[in-house]
């Protein structure tokens, strides 16, 4: 039962991959990359890694896919945000992401209505990974926030609105 | 014990990674060049995953956990770059940031 699910879901992942780096314009792709990502999250709760689905679904296709669009939005001229907008409402957009994120959604009703693991993999919980994270990885742990430190730094200096160019050759 | 072989997990990884890849590679636009590397980091991830759950270990979780970590400072860095190169040359294309002539 596993195994047909996994089937089902990495087609939906693979195809939404494929479909996001054909798009042209960045918003379709992102609503593919979405549901790419939110394949991959069903795969890691089919291999029993359920604390890294919970993950998967809230920061990946949470907070850094709402970081694009943020970006994505921003970059917009206003002129042409209104057509584009228009373009976006129609149905050959969003049915696409849509049909594949029901697709999602069904086999996690069937994931349910089986008692919740479908005879999934070796189901590793979060106690566990818990402990492993601040016993022998108690560094890791240290370095990745120092690395977050360092991400946000740097996202908050390039961030400002326009940095001075230091040197000529720059158009603003 | 496992339902899912870990043959076949690994190698949904390696496809998601090469498309990611070739995302990187045929794509100009800085936006859709993040996004593909963000397929690729999360392939990085699934085979880490699927190798944890292989041997019933947590350690591919937390190399998950980490790899998560570096793709949101890589994605606050990145999308602070595009955006300055957007207002420094008013396009998003790869190709116009040649400045350096390497």
């Amino acid at each position: 039962m596993a195994l047909i699910l996994f089937y089902i879901t990495s087609a939906v992942a693979i195809f939404a991959t494929v479909m996001m780096i054909t798009r042209l314009n960045a918003v379709h792709g992102l609503l593919y990359l979405i549901l790419s990502l939110l394949a991959v999250g069903v795969i890691f709760f089919l291999l029993g890694a359920h604390f890294a689905a919970v993950l998967e679904v809230i920061i990946y296709a949470g907070a850094i896919m709402v970081l694009f669009v943020f970006v994505i939005m921003m970059l917009n001229q206003g002129q042409k945000t209104i057509e584009q907008e228009r373009a976006w409402l129609q149905p050959g957009i969003w049915i696409g992401p849509s049909v594949l994120a029901l697709i999602l959604f069904v086999e996690m009703l069937v994931i349910v209505v089986l008692g919740g693991n479908a005879g999934t993999g070796h189901i590793v919980n979060s106690k566990q990974v818990g402990i492993a994270l601040y016993g022998p990885y108690l560094l890791a742990v240290e370095l990745a926030s120092m690395l977050l430190l360092a991400g946000l730094v740097g996202a908050y200096h390039l961030g400002k609105p326009m940095l001075k160019a230091t040197k000529p050759g720059g158009n603003s | 014990m496992n339902g899912i072989p870990m043959e076949l997990g690994l190698s949904l990884s390696a496809v998601l990674f090469v498309l990611g890849l070739i995302g990187v590679m045929v794509r100009r636009n800085l936006i859709m060049i993040l996004m593909s590397l963000e397929v690729m980091l999360n392939a990085t991830g699934l085979a880490f995953i699927v190798a944890g759950s292989r041997w019933g270990q947590a350690d591919g979780q937390i190399m998950f956990l980490l790899i998560l970590t570096l793709a949101a400072a890589e994605v606050g860095v990145g999308l602070g770059l595009a955006l300055q190169i957007f207002h420094r040359f008013r396009t998003l294309d790869a190709d116009s940031v040649n400045e350096m002539q390497g």
